[in-house]
């Protein structure tokens, strides 16, 4: 067996693999995306959405958090918004259908994309710092931020995008033969593929591979606590530190996913926040400094925070990237407010993206990008006045 | 233009040039008709038992039409709303299961089309997914002489995004590339969360993304869809399929709260017409002795955004309707 066939996925009925050609993947690669996060996906060079077979069994499980209602009505229990869907319908996220009175997530062993990343591009600065993750993502997602840089995956039902059938344990076995440490959920949103991500992680684990969450942690407490048992760390997207940004730019609500990063962190799992500082809407003095000094009583001085830098995208063109300085001023405060590890991300060659000891100030971990360049901790410890460093750097 | 774009519409002009004549529609002068004309056709008769008679149906939408342009010639009346050559979409919603449009009904305007000089190849029956035209009855048919018929799902979205106050959407291409114009046949039903869906919703089965649209009982995202340019340009009229209605548990087809209305709300006018088969809903509802839909919190003010003065989509004043029964 060659590596192409031992790679070799089985799409649905009727649907050939998207292959990238060389201008393509050229064109791709260099642009800024890459700096800012984006995915190399199938779709990136496609023009329009195009749908699949929207009746694949092979994609639909019943939903593990849901109540039935009278009336062939469903309560869905995953998420805050708690949607209430009637028979035929769909809840916020497009990806999960009430069919009779049972409620179903379409998208189980059915990822859109899939990828090898550097696990700093997720970003996760304090977790196996230099290893890859094997990235997968699903259409869909419970939120609509306006700045979506993803949106033509996650602002989209599974019959709009092409996508794979790979059930957890192939996904476990490729992400080890890619030699990846870690499998991240990433690129839309994972809560809204809770069950292919639970399982998926479950494989993981019988094979010997992390799994990394990354979400803007609007789900209910339950399925977190579920989450958190079998995962290894998780990065919130924390938008802003306000109700009224929450539920003008991205259509939900702050309080949960406070409650949320609390729930992680008392679970112990190892967590990091990333604050996408989009100028002039939550980019405020005052409200930077109530979100560190939040941090700081709820979660503790030793939980990284990223702050990083926005470029217009999807329903926010209006505005400018986020200049630099705005980032400093940022950092600045958090760094006051006593935070240890505040980073800037999205900012290429920044001497903020490199980890410092809080004792002794000297260079731990340095980055450009996603490319680590120097790593100095061992065992856990700066190893010039020996003070811990929290994360996981080893498995 | 390029040479074949110039050729189609040559041929396209000289054969207008060339169409017979109807006798022209009388104008009407009376200070209604400044107002938005709604019209409620009803005949109890097209129904019968569970099955629609479809010469009844065919004379009640002729009414209906002809009423509504004031004209003695169904095709007359047509021809006000469809050119020769064009083709014409007929959005029609199939997500009720057995309550989703009557094929009777896109049957009946499909002919009426033809004999208004549109081609039977260049009218195309869609809704959202070719499953959903099939559990609706619908031959699902991409090619050949005969009228076409299938989803979003077929030919995908458009890849500009629409963007009209809190809404972003991608139009599927039937709207934005196939079709000239639109002709709207939702369902008169009562909906959970946004109170009704008539005319004003049945568009969210343009876009690629109602889902996200349901929040605040769909207020302001149905007015705002509904503005998206490329919506708000191609859909040329609505005629809504109220031969069964649902006052209550709606979307869902539920039986129990379904009446036999026998009839049609036609119009141009589309948050007229949703505000006409609002009224209706509620006079069913107090008649079954249920709440009015403000008293279950989910009145749709929708429909009151559509008219302000931001969307400018059509009138909601009462006062400013001019509602005909026949």
């Amino acid at each position: 067996m060659n590596q192409q066939d031992k790679y070799r996925i089985d799409l649905p009925p009727g649907k050939a693999p998207h292959t990238m050609g060389r201008r393509s993947f050229l064109k791709i690669a260099s642009s800024t995306c890459l700096l800012i996060g984006t995915p190399v996906l199938n779709w990136s060079n496609r023009s329009a959405l195009f749908a699949m077979s929207p009746d694949d069994k092979r994609f639909v499980r019943e939903a593990r958090f849901y109540e039935k209602l009278q009336h062939s009505q469903v309560r869905c229990k995953l998420c805050p918004r708690k949607c209430v869907i009637d028979d035929h319908e769909r809840g916020y996220c497009g990806v999960r259908e009430n069919q009779d009175g049972t409620y179903y997530t379409l998208v189980y062993s059915r990822p859109c994309t899939f990828h090898v990343d550097p696990i700093e591009k997720k970003p996760l600065f304090h977790f196996l710092p230099g290893t890859t993750a094997f990235s997968i993502a699903t259409a869909g997602c419970n939120l609509n931020c306006k700045f979506c840089q993803n949106w033509q995956i996650s602002q989209v039902t599974p019959e709009q995008v092409d996508s794979y059938y790979l059930p957890p344990k192939k996904t476990a076995t490729m992400a080890k033969d890619y030699n990846s440490k870690s499998i991240a959920y990433t690129y839309s949103e994972p809560t809204i593929f809770f069950e292919y991500m639970y399982d998926t992680a479950v494989e993981g684990k019988k094979q010997g591979v992390n799994s990394v969450v990354i979400t803007a942690g609007f789900m209910e407490k339950d399925p977190v606590k579920d989450l958190c048992k079998v995962v290894d760390a998780i990065k919130v997207d924390l938008k802003a530190f306000t109700e009224d940004y929450y539920q003008k730019v991205v259509r939900g609500n702050l309080k949960p996913v406070l409650e949320t990063m609390e729930t992680i962190r008392n679970q112990g799992t190892w967590l990091e926040i990333v604050y996408l500082v989009v100028p002039t809407l939550n980019d405020g003095e005052k409200e930077i400094r109530e979100l560190a000094r939040w941090t700081m009583a709820n979660l503790g001085p030793d939980v990284p925070i990223h702050f990083t830098r926005f470029y217009p995208q999807y329903l926010l063109k209006n505005l400018p990237p986020t200049p630099v300085s705005t980032l400093e001023k940022c950092k600045a405060i958090a760094d006051a407010e006593g935070l240890r590890y505040v980073y800037i991300g999205n900012v290429p060659g920044h001497p903020a993206e490199n980890t410092y000891c809080p004792k002794c100030g000297k260079i731990l971990v340095e980055r450009t990008g996603f490319l680590i360049k120097r790593m100095e901790i061992t065992d856990g410890r700066c190893p010039y006045c020996k003070t811990a460093i929290p994360g996981v750097w080893r498995i | 233009m390029d040479r074949r774009k110039f050729l189609k519409k040559s041929m396209i002009l000289g054969s207008a040039f060339w169409l017979p004549r109807f006798p022209a529609c009388k104008e009407k002068k009376s200070a209604l008709s400044e107002k938005s004309r709604v019209i409620v056709a009803q005949d109890p008769a097209v129904l019968n038992k569970r099955s629609v008679e479809g010469d009844k149906l065919l004379k009640l939408l002729d009414n209906a039409v002809q009423t509504y342009f004031d004209c003695d010639h169904p095709v007359d009346a047509w021809r006000k709303i469809v050119q020769p050559g064009e083709v014409i979409g007929l959005k029609v919603n199939c997500l009720s299961g057995r309550g989703s449009t009557h094929r009777e009904l896109v049957e009946a305007i499909a002919e009426r089309l033809r004999q208004a000089g549109i081609r039977e190849s260049d009218i195309i029956i869609w809704d959202r997914l070719n499953k959903d035209l099939e559990e609706c009855g619908f031959k699902i048919r991409y090619k050949g002489k005969g009228v076409k018929c299938f989803g979003n799902d077929a030919v995908g979205f458009a890849p500009n995004l629409q963007v009209f106050g809190q809404a972003g959407s991608l139009v599927t291409r039937i709207l934005t590339n196939l079709c000239d114009g639109i002709i709207n046949i939702p369902l008169l039903r009562d909906h959970s969360i946004a109170g009704v869906s008539i005319a004003l919703k049945n568009l969210f089965g343009a876009i690629h993304n109602p889902n996200k649209y349901h929040l605040n009982k769909g207020d302001p995202y149905i007015a705002d869809v509904n503005s998206f340019p490329v919506i708000r340009k191609k859909v040329r009229f609505t005629i809504v399929d109220a031969i069964e209605a649902q006052y209550h548990g709606g979307p869902s087809f539920m039986p129990q709260w379904r009446w036999k209305f026998g009839g049609l709300l036609v119009g141009y006018d589309r948050v007229a017409i949703d505000y006409t088969g609002w009224r209706i809903i509620e006079e069913k509802r107090k008649e079954k002795g249920l709440p009015a839909l403000k008293e279950e919190d989910r009145e749709p003010k929708y429909i009151f955004t559509a008219g302000d003065a931001d969307h400018q989509l059509g009138e909601a004043n009462p006062l400013k309707i001019e509602t005909i029964k026949i």
